[in-house]
């Protein structure tokens, strides 16, 4: 056998090929729609016959910010409930724990299988903006594997916070403090210069921020503010830190 | 090799400021059915759970195959099988499907003598869900759904099962069966902790009843041990040429004798009663939660060990001295954890 690990991970995926209809209008039809509906509609507005000096129509420049912040809510969005459940409700990581899984595992696979749905969501994202020609060519492909570690980065820190809190109540913090202000505020439908000091502060916090950052660059080829590699590896410092984070909450979640 | 699945001693747990176990001594040999009973709230659960290894005890000694279950390896956890008081998910998995997943958590941890996982088909035959395989589990009955915790707690072929409140939910023939599991897994030497509400099944199923009341066990022995220990007396009614008598005695066998000897006319509906477990079971309960004499600092000195034949037994040859009658191979720890009990009483 392959890794336990592996096992956990196939455990989601096998739900997930029972129940993935579902999910295809909150994390595919619901962004597509968006997209097309602000980037035109609002786009028209926006783009006016004077240009919007945004350097690219607004469909354009919006897209690549729609993809990262369409990755990030599938990542935190997943590890919400599912994740509250699994040690409240249904007990899926009781039941794994009872077997030879360790903790690593048991998350480990879970967080795999978020990978895996932060990719299928930004494909089917990527196909969209291909269509309505908004890739800008074989580089804005870059903007898929950006997008997905944006998504990523974060869901470790979802993780931990579904472990650790014991009202289900509390997981709407997450929509109202996390979700909401982090599409608002992170670049996806201005830029951030255009914002208070203490604004882009907490934009430059914010995974978001920096995952929309890179896919601009891979759709747009504009610059990035602080260079590809310091974007990924801020990045990949969030996903690290998740993981450390979320292992600490769930050990102490299954033996409470 | 340890003769003894679990060892117990001393344990405590508390929740905040509430203390839910005070001091529990335990011990289950290998081989051994035990069922461990309670009213609500007793910390059953919370017992259970500790030895599982998804509770952290406050203060305690506590060993389960040889190991301490919160940090236990995955090694240990291969060789114990729990059944929670029923998982919930999984609605759109089917039944052979979730259970054939599951058993390859266990494949590294397959021996030659102990083949891991149990083949999915024929543990699906061993519970009763031959039928079901196909069905997807959301379609199951709440006996079926049982059924199937049990098949995932059995799946990895353990040494150890620990059943909470196994057949809740369950009709008599569901029941039943459950009962023929059970004895059968018994008999292939599995250790198995249960814990229930029903006092017909513990006597079916357990060699040994341990009552846990208040956060501490107060009765620990076979199910007629603990029918003697609240009451030695039987009713014996009959009725004699239409007239009904009842007399209560000690000695039934003998006072039977001079009624049926007795001149005088036909006897008919003779029937002779003795105190049946529940009311061994509920009056214990009463006296240990209304305070009996000497409960503040062990109440189990009143109810463990009153006869002779009862008597702290150690492993092996001592339990086979004192009990000429039982088998030693079957129940070598019996009265352990009251041994266990009592050398710490010593020790403070």
């Amino acid at each position: 056998m392959l890794h336990p690990a592996v096992a956990a991970f196939e455990y989601h995926l096998i739900t997930y090929r029972r129940t993935w209809r579902g999910t295809i209008l909150t994390f595919f039809v619901i962004p597509a729609v968006f997209l097309v509906g602000m980037g035109w509609m609002v786009g028209g507005y926006v783009d006016g016959s004077s240009g919007n000096g945004l350097g690219a129509s607004y469909l354009a420049y919006i897209a690549p910010g729609l993809l990262a912040s369409t990755a990030v809510q599938v990542g935190i969005g997943e590890g919400t409930h599912a994740v509250y459940s699994g040690f409240h409700w249904a007990r899926t990581y009781h039941m794994m724990r009872a077997s030879p899984l360790t903790t690593t595992d048991i998350l480990t696979g879970h967080l795999g299988y978020i990978l895996v749905r932060v990719t299928i969501s930004a494909t089917g994202f990527v196909l969209v903006m291909g269509l309505l020609g908004t890739l800008g060519g074989p580089r804005g492909l870059l903007a898929l594997p950006a997008a997905v570690l944006a998504g990523f980065s974060i869901a470790a820190f979802v993780f931990a916070y579904s472990a650790t809190i014991s009202e289900v109540a509390l997981l709407d913090v997450i929509y109202r403090v996390l979700v909401v202000p982090l599409s608002l505020f992170s670049g996806v439908f201005f830029p951030v210069s255009r914002m208070p000091a203490v604004g882009q502060v907490l934009a430059a916090i914010s995974p978001l921020w920096h995952g929309v950052e890179l896919c601009r660059a891979a759709t747009l080829g504009v610059p990035t503010a602080w260079g590809v590699p310091a974007h990924v590896g801020y990045l990949l410092l969030w996903t690290a830190a998740g993981f450390l984070v979320a292992r600490r909450a769930f050990a102490r979640r299954l033996t409470d | 090799m340890d003769q003894r699945a679990i060892e117990v001693a001393g344990l405590r747990m508390s929740y905040g400021r509430t203390e839910v176990l005070r001091g529990v001594d335990l011990a289950l040999a290998a081989g051994e059915v035990v069922a461990l009973l309670g009213p609500n709230g007793a910390g059953k659960t919370t017992t259970i759970e500790i030895l599982e290894g998804f509770r952290a005890p406050s203060a305690g000694y506590v060993r389960v195959l040889g190991e301490e279950p919160i940090h236990a390896d995955e090694v240990w956890r291969s060789r114990v099988g729990v059944v929670l008081q029923s998982w919930r998910d999984h609605a759109r998995w089917r039944v052979r499907e979730l259970l054939a997943h599951l058993g390859e958590f266990y494949r590294p941890y397959s021996l030659p003598e102990r083949p891991r996982p149990w083949d999915t088909d024929s543990l699906l035959a061993r519970v009763g869900l031959a039928d079901k395989a196909d069905r997807p589990i959301l379609g199951l009955s709440g006996g079926e759904r049982r059924r199937l915790d049990v098949a995932v707690g059995l799946v990895g072929r353990p040494e150890l099962l620990f059943l909470d409140e196994p057949t809740a939910g369950f009709d008599p023939q569901a029941r039943r069966d459950f009962h023929d599991l059970i004895r059968g897994l018994a008999d292939e030497d599995v250790s198995i902790l249960l814990t229930t509400h029903d006092l017909d099944e513990a006597e079916k199923l357990a060699d040994r009843i341990l009552v846990l009341v208040g956060g501490r066990i107060v009765a620990d022995g076979s199910p007629d041990d603990l029918r003697r220990r609240v009451s030695a007396t039987a009713e014996i009614r009959w009725a004699r040429d239409g007239v009904t008598h009842v007399h209560a005695t000690e000695d039934p066998a003998d006072y039977l004798r001079e009624v049926l000897n007795a001149p005088g006319g036909q006897i008919t509906d003779l029937e002779v009663r003795r105190a049946t477990l529940e009311d061994a079971y509920l009056s214990l309960v009463r006296r240990v939660e209304s305070g009996a004499p000497g409960a503040d600092d062990d109440p189990a000195r009143d109810f463990l060990a009153p006869e002779p034949s009862l008597a702290p037994a150690g492993v092996g040859a001592g339990a086979t001295e004192r009990e000429p009658g039982r088998d030693p191979g079957r129940d070598p720890g019996r009265g352990q954890g009251r041994e266990l009990g009592r050398e710490r009483e010593e020790a403070r």
